[in-house]
């Protein structure tokens, strides 16, 4: 394969005319081929972020507990007594269309690699995904794959998955989202970086071999799809998690000696990014010799090593003197080991291979010129005021049919596949709490841990979705008496090339740093995932709907007064935060009346703090025994779902509200949050003095649901209602 | 009790055991590296949860053949004790310490969740601080964990009571068609077995990972009692 570079080669790698032009300005001549590769991949919307960079810098970043924000593998957290928390969140949307199970599980063992590679053990894992219309072969494939990807990876490297949330949507037909997260720990001052330095240190590879998989895979990430997406395939990696778990053993072990300098994990656009990065960051140059490269399979050229995307591979920087010690460890877990190359004070990054240069690259200008775009963006029209609309269902009924609906149903088909428990630190498995709880082993702290997203009201209107995104994570801690900390940020989204997509990106990073602001609340990581779109046979594109998944975490400073969302028996149930009957893009409004329309509902965020901070005040004084907040399928439903939680029923009051009764309990109204306490008269005065809304609207008890008309839902009706939807499904 | 917990190349559930075997003694277990040859001092062998070898070829298989086990067998023959959880159950069976062997789920899916194990026999080491029928819950986590045994053998597990554990409803009642409470299919419900000395137990569930109140409750705690217990010295 002798392939001539020019213009057109480059615009097949993904470079415009333009950004080849800027290419052969810095070569001062004609780029080699793999020259070529590396700056098609570094220059990829999924490695520059081109589209997205203006718009991140306006994130906020920082905070007295934040280590290390954006810019390395992952956020870093103070969580108290010399321990930090290390995560992020990143996609794997466009190889889990291709093939769903190696696509998902990738993602996963990626994740992983990103957070070990800072000098954490992952001690969680989630994944927030969003599926097509489950009514379509299509979709059920997807999930089966993806489910099982998960799993397969997630279980056998022995991190325990957590939680996650899913939704469906046709708008994801044709681009189905995995969004993986990754918590770890490490000491505060164990952390590892990836910055390389000291000119002549030896830079070594470890891991699996190098093939050809995966070559150009962050290319094909930053393009949309069209009808020969299958096409892709080759461009998929392949994942090993038994190789995985030995890697993060090993790389656990020599971090517990002082060998490493730096250390990076080769993931997206693989030795290349690995290397102009390190070399990068650190400002140095590199030199690569890849005949020294483990290799899978014979002949495979300079280009392919560089641009391949095998898993399961770290790239180091060294101390001279200690690449035995470092050797005998990877030789312990059978891992090749190989020196590949040094630093250089060239600035340069030179690949050799066979004798001959196939690579000489100036570090800076690949970096520094790296195009950006300030893309045009069109402002998002917010659709106008829902009417009044009519109620076609009575209360319980429109209950059972939400409950059971595709997007509120039990997922325990899926959380059942993954193992949940491996570590012996789950406090809170999924679905008991609203945040997944996993304890700090041998000290009383605990993280907790979550994902949220709303799509539908970042559609309708992505300022307020993305601001919502923020406050019901921020929420979900709270709710467990967490204190939260900080987010990771997954920002999936359509072709920015299209003003009104960029529109809905612009938007949503306003409402979310608005949110996170106001929260205290910075971001500390993240993944933007752009061209999610898929050409329909009429030539028109199909996107995503905007979802910039947040992933959140908080810290419980004691464990032992967390709590979960299992209605308690006895108790009273009072009902936080204000109820208006926001019946806007509400799952309501879609599965009793068909309808996606009208505005979001508000997201008032000095209600949320207001409310939030009350509510884990009174969590960690002791006396609140559940919390749960409020979000999809409003009031009546969270209450149903405490039920479900425990099978002690709940009787609710009748409302004085003023407003109809579908929209008081299935109103999406924000900042709410419903507590189990022993006296309600004395949580509503102090709600009151701190100028947040409380009322009495239930008693727990019995093993039923009683509706204030005085129908009664049994609780294992209800249990039976939620639980159907997912085996159903995926038995057909 | 001295135990040591034997770690494979894949083995991931050695931290749980050791919160567990730690919680009972009071002391860390000796964590051997499978390539280590060296059980010198030890009253009781764990062989621990995990993906052995990435569970490749078939779970167990590749582990059975470790340096470590050639030790581990000589241990056994001298009447050592051996707990086996979930792979280590596997690793026990495809080195024939104890018969029959583990399938794929009958559903064909990775199964986490808890399930009740129903005590059958009270007079082992790893069972006496139970009464015989005691009902106790635990996670299981496992792709391959439907016990089967030819007739032959399961006659001889059944008419010697060498069946410590039965997967069944919270009530105690056994019902290996009922997919509730035997969710991976396993015959006659069996959820864990003993060798014929009854100093071998193998079982599929992770009573390690239900020692403490915060994680859920203390059902598992009884066997790692009752192993302190029995090997007190």
């Amino acid at each position: 394969m002798k392939k001539t570079v020019d213009a057109s080669l480059a615009q097949e790698f993904g470079l415009t005319a333009e950004e080849y032009a800027r290419v052969v300005t810095i070569m001062g001549r004609t780029p080699s081929l793999t020259e070529l590769g590396v700056f098609s991949v570094m220059w990829s919307e999924h490695c520059s972020y081109k589209s997205s960079r203006k718009w991140l810098r306006t994130l906020p970043t920082k905070a007295p507990w934040v280590i290390h924000g954006p810019g390395e593998n992952a956020g870093v957290v103070d969580i108290g007594l010399g321990y930090a928390a290390i995560f992020k969140m990143e996609s794997h949307n466009h190889p889990s269309f291709i093939e769903p199970y190696q696509g998902a599980a990738t993602g996963v063992g990626g994740i992983l690699r990103d957070v070990f590679t800072m000098g954490a053990r992952p001690i969680a894992n989630l994944n927030a995904l969003r599926f097509g219309n489950p009514e379509t072969p299509r979709t059920r494939q997807i999930i089966d794959g993806v489910v099982r990807g998960i799993g397969g990876y997630g279980n056998c490297v022995g991190v325990p998955t957590v939680g996650g949330e899913i939704n469906f949507h046709p708008a994801y037909d044709g681009n189905p989202l995995v969004n993986a997260m990754t918590v770890g720990l490490a000491r505060k001052d164990r952390i590892f970086l990836s910055a390389a330095a000291g000119v002549g240190n030896p830079v070594v590879y470890v891991g699996s071999r190098t093939g050809r998989d995966g070559i150009h895979g962050a290319t094909m990430s930053s393009a949309e799809f069209d009808e020969n997406a299958m096409a892709k395939r080759p461009t998929v990696q392949v994942g090993d998690p038994f190789i995985e778990k030995l890697l993060i053993e090993a790389c656990l072990e020599l971090m517990a000696t002082d060998a490493i300098v730096a250390i990076q994990d080769m993931g997206a656009a693989g030795l290349t990014s690995s290397a102009v990065e390190m070399a990068g960051k650190g400002g140095v140059g590199i030199e690569l010799d890849l005949d020294a490269v483990p290799q899978r399979e014979p002949n495979m050229t300079a280009y392919e090593m560089m641009l391949s995307e095998s898993q399961e591979r770290m790239l180091m920087v060294l101390k001279p003197d200690r690449t035995e010690v470092a050797r005998k460890i990877f030789e312990k877990w059978e891992l090749d080991f190989a020196i590949i190359g040094h630093l250089t004070e060239t600035g340069h990054i030179v690949v050799k291979h066979k004798g001959l240069v196939e690579a000489d690259i100036p570090l800076d200008p690949l970096a520094d010129e790296a195009p950006i775009y300030d893309r045009p963006a069109t402002t998002p029209v917010v659709p106008a005021p829902l009417g009044p609309v009519h109620a076609p269902l009575s209360l319980d009924a429109a209950l059972l049919k939400m409950v059971g609906s595709p997007d509120l149903a039990s997922r325990a088909w899926v959380w059942n596949q993954y193992d949940s428990t491996v570590g012996g630190q789950t406090v809170r498995r999924p679905g008991a709490a609203d945040a997944a709880i996993v304890k700090i082993e041998e000290t009383s702290l605990a993280l907790a841990i979550t994902t949220d997203c709303t799509p539908r009201y970042c559609h309708a209107d992505p300022k307020t979705g993305g601001a919502q995104a923020v406050a019901e994570a921020w929420r979900n801690l709270t709710a467990t008496g967490a204190r939260p900390l900080a987010v990771t940020d997954n920002l999936n989204f359509g072709n920015p090339e299209k003003p009104e997509i960029m529109g809905q990106f612009v938007a949503a990073i306003e409402g979310m740093g608005d949110a996170c602001r106001a929260l205290d609340f910075p971001v500390v990581s993240g993944n933007v995932s752009l061209y999610n779109e898929t050409r329909q046979p009429d030539g028109s594109a199909l996107a995503i709907l905007p979802t910039p998944a947040i992933g959140a975490l908080g810290v419980l400073d004691d464990v032992e007064k967390a709590v979960g969302l299992g209605m308690q028996d006895g108790k009273a149930v009072v009902l936080v935060g204000e109820t208006r009957g926001e019946l806007g893009q509400s799952i309501w409004l879609r599965e009793v009346l068909g309808r996606e329309d009208g505005p979001p509902p508000p997201v008032d965020l000095a209600a949320e703090k207001r409310n939030g901070d009350f509510v884990r005040q009174e969590i960690l004084s002791g006396v609140v025994s559940a919390c749960h907040d409020l979000s999809d399928g409003g009031l009546m439903v969270a209450v149903a779902e405490m039920v479900m939680a425990s099978g002690v029923g709940c009787e609710l009051e009748s409302p004085d509200s003023g407003i109809r009764p579908e929209a008081f309990w299935f109103g999406e109204d924000q900042a709410r949050y419903l507590v189990c306490v022993d006296n309600a008269a004395e949580f509503c005065a102090r709600a009151e003095q701190a100028g947040v809304p409380a009322r009495l609207i239930g008693q727990s008890g019995g093993n039923d649901l009683i509706l204030p008309s005085g129908v009664t839902i049994s609780a294992a009706r209800l249990v039976a209602a939620h639980e159907a939807f997912f085996p159903a499904l995926m038995t057909r | 009790m001295k135990a040591a917990i034997v770690v494979f190349p894949g083995t991931n559930r050695e931290r749980d055991m050791a919160i567990a075997l730690r919680r009972v003694t009071g002391h860390e277990p000796r964590m051997v590296w499978h390539r280590d040859t060296d059980l010198t001092g030890i009253d009781l062998v764990v062989l621990p949860g995990g993906f052995s070898y990435g569970d490749y070829l078939r779970c167990g298989a590749m582990a059975a053949h470790s340096p470590i086990m050639t030790e581990i067998r000589s241990f056994a023959q001298k009447g050592g004790h051996i707990l086996g959880v979930c792979n280590g159950f596997q690793i026990l069976t495809e080195s024939g310490l104890l018969p029959g062997a583990l399938l794929r789920n009958a559903n064909l899916r990775f199964l986490s969740q808890d399930c009740h194990l129903r005590v059958e026999r009270t007079d082992t080491p790893f069972t006496h601080k139970w009464q015989k029928g005691d009902v106790f819950r635990t996670p299981l986590a496992h792709g391959d964990g439907n016990y089967t045994a030819d007739q032959s053998t399961l006659d001889r597990l059944e008419g010697e009571g060498l069946v410590a554990f039965r997967y069944a409803a919270p009530n105690g009642h056994v019902q290996a068609d009922d997919v509730a409470s035997n969710p991976n299919g396993s015959v006659n419900s069996i959820a864990g077995i003993l060798s014929e000395n009854t100093r071998i137990c193998g079982m599929m569930p992770h009573p390690e990972d239900l020692v403490d109140p915060l994680i859920g409750g203390v059902d598992g705690l009884p066997l790692f009692e009752g192993l302190v217990e029995a090997l007190v010295r």
